[in-house]
């Protein structure tokens, strides 16, 4: 008795492996067949649709459905072109998942979604084939240090705001501002925020421990409510005076001075696709890079235009004129 | 009509005869598949976190020793290092400390309700405990910022991020836990014992100290391992206040940072198959390992019960 039980526990739990490992490999090509079906049905569908929509000009219409998936500071912004984009395409469905752009390069690499969105280079993370991935840089996020405002200073050196991190200074007297502490709040390692001010504002220099936080909403909070507190947010965080946006080497932290390369912090919000993007993929990113999108959506949203950047970065963060 | 109905219910009898044994069967494949479903679904977490949490040492050559002892975590450094023993360490304080608080006060309360005032003591408490339990821990955290990370902070040293803070949450998060269980656990035991002791003459403080508390102990510590190991788990809440820094905490004030806190924080900027992804897969392997202690905690209390 005792036998037959154990046998057909063993019995199931290789079927139950067998079945995972049967989704696991099925997956993915089911995911293949449904793509050349789309593009059949596409190419059916795209007679109507193709009369409405004035800029999708490829061959490949605006049905079907895609899935998009990473940085959960594009998804808002995503999130809100593909409501539009269906709204405009009934045909077409869109699905926009947050999970971290280290979620959004794995699966657009696995082939699991069809577009994965990340807010720093795929170079620059391991473990993901940046050459079979196609980049296409939909937006640029500034971002600034954003200080309590009772620390009493709103311009700051790149020297000193290195030295701030680093914990070399630990008062904001010796920068001529209030005597109260610096509290550092900092964002979690393997963050693209981080990564994007560690390597632009301060060079490199790894910040000293401080509390750490992902969410941008509590780390307004928590540097609104903290003596001395400093941070980093992307500028559309600065939308009342409760943070205070730090110029760094007297340049303001505006659109403008990110857009012709005065203010060194910003970085790209990349969307990866896993070759040349096709079908509906192709046709949402060409509608994000459209002007409807670039001057309309994008500023709304608190992004800047990446089709309106003066300059332009490659993945190791050498900057170059346009 | 009448007439009609009992028919109908008499038909309805001889048909539930005749399906009876199909009945039976049907029952029984269900409850059974219940249980398989239940059963493989255990088990297929705890292999894919077996060999998840695995790799970090297998296939990326993290030392085991390094990961369990060092407390230096600084994976993106140019030489990194990965030890997690700050966390650990983090996350047992934190559920220890919150056991500390949340027991007696759980305990008492059972006592309250069970003993000194069974009636309307009950009727209070039980629907305090039962919103208690409804609050989603996004909640506690949200309110753990807003009100007592800044109340530490200008009445204490430091931000206020601290494990301290992350103590007082979690131990208001478990009492419902423990008070419910205690409650049962006291509530269960027979009147005979409280009879038996107040016809010897004990009073009832001593009936409750020396006869019920003593014969109620493994269900009642049952009851806070259960809690322990809820706190354990807790991510959200805990992120919110905590301060989650890797340096290893010197006082209670100190912020501190837990292995669920260091794991949702960074696993979606991770990306799958690295280093420090496998590394967080190890961090959850290694909950996973102390909550099945916490369980076989449980379970040798129970066999230990005597009422």
């Amino acid at each position: 008795m005792k036998k037959t039980k154990l046998l057909s526990f063993a019995a199931l739990l290789i079927l139950l492996i067998g079945i995972l490992a049967a989704c696991g490999s099925s997956n993915g090509e089911d995911q293949e067949s449904n793509g050349s079906n789309e593009t059949d049905q596409e190419t059916d569908a795209s007679q109507d649709s193709e009369s409405e929509s004035d800029e999708g000009a490829s061959a490949e219409g605006a049905s079907g459905s895609i899935t998009i998936s990473g940085s959960s500071a594009m998804q808002p912004l995503v999130a809100a072109a593909a409501e539009q984009f269906m709204s405009e395409n009934p045909e077409a469905d869109i699905q926009v998942n947050a999970g971290g752009s280290g979620t959004g390069l794995s699966e657009v690499s696995e082939g699991t979604v069809d577009i994965g969105n990340s807010d720093v280079f795929a170079e620059e993370k391991d473990g993901i084939p940046a050459d079979e991935l196609v980049d296409h840089k939909v937006a640029v996020v500034g971002m600034t240090a954003a200080v309590n405002p009772g620390v009493g200073i709103d311009d700051i050196s790149k020297e000193d705001l290195k030295k701030v991190f680093t914990g070399e200074i630990t008062n904001w007297s010796e920068l001529g501002g209030e005597d109260v502490d610096i509290t550092l709040v900092n964002r979690p390692d393997s963050s693209g925020t981080r990564a994007t001010f560690v390597n632009f504002g301060l060079d490199g220099e790894t910040p000293a421990e401080g509390v750490t936080e992902d969410s941008s909403n509590t780390v307004k909070q928590i540097v609104s409510e903290t003596e001395g507190a400093i941070g980093y947010l992307a500028f559309s965080y600065f939308t009342d005076d409760s943070v205070t946006a730090m110029a760094i080497d007297g340049v303001e932290p505006t659109d403008e001075n990110v857009q012709n390369g005065e203010f060194p912090i910003w970085a790209y919000q990349h969307s990866y696709t896993k070759g040349e993007a096709e079908g509906l993929a192709k046709t949402f990113l060409d509608y994000l890079m459209s002007d409807e999108i670039q001057t309309g959506l994008l500023p709304e949203q608190g992004y800047i235009a990446s089709t309106k950047m003066q300059v332009e970065r490659d993945a190791e963060g050498n900057q170059t004129d346009k | 009509m009448e007439n009609k109905a009992a028919l109908s219910a008499g038909e309805r009898l001889i048909k539930s005869k005749q399906n009876r044994s199909l009945g039976e069967l049907r029952g029984k494949i269900l409850v059974t598949l219940c249980a398989l479903i239940m059963i493989t679904a255990t088990v297929a977490v705890t292999i894919f976190l077996t060999v998840k949490g695995l790799q970090s040492f297998l296939v990326n050559h993290v030392s085991p020793i390094e990961f369990l002892t060092s407390t230096n975590w600084n994976p993106l450094a140019d030489q990194p290092s990965y030890g997690a023993l700050p966390f650990i360490f983090g996350s047992l304080a934190v559920t220890f400390l919150s056991a500390l608080i949340a027991a007696p006060l759980g305990i008492g309360g059972a006592i309250f309700m069970t003993e000194i005032a069974p009636s309307w003591g009950r009727k209070v408490l039980q629907p305090v405990i039962e919103l208690l339990v409804g609050i989603p821990s996004v909640v506690y955290g949200f309110i753990g910022l807003t009100v007592l990370v800044p109340f530490i902070r200008e009445h204490g040293a430091g931000t206020g991020f601290s494990i301290l803070a992350g103590t007082i949450v979690l131990s208001i998060m478990i009492l419902p836990t423990i008070t419910t269980i205690a409650t049962d656990a006291m509530g269960a035991l027979p009147n005979s014992l409280r009879e038996g002791s107040l016809a010897l003459g004990a009073t009832r403080w001593q009936t409750i100290r020396k006869v019920l508390l003593p014969a109620a102990l493994p269900s009642l510590l049952t009851a806070v391992v259960l809690g322990m190991a809820r706190a354990f788990g807790e991510a959200l809440a805990v992120q919110m206040v905590i301060g989650n820094v890797r340096n290893l905490p010197e006082s209670l004030l100190d912020p501190s940072a837990t292995l669920t806190t260091i794991i949702t924080l960074n696993m979606g900027h991770t990306t799958y198959g690295s280093v420090e992804n496998n590394t967080l897969w190890s961090m959850g392997l290694i909950l996973l390992i102390i909550s099945f202690v916490f369980i076989l905690i449980v379970r040798y209390l129970s066999s230990r019960r005597k009422i």
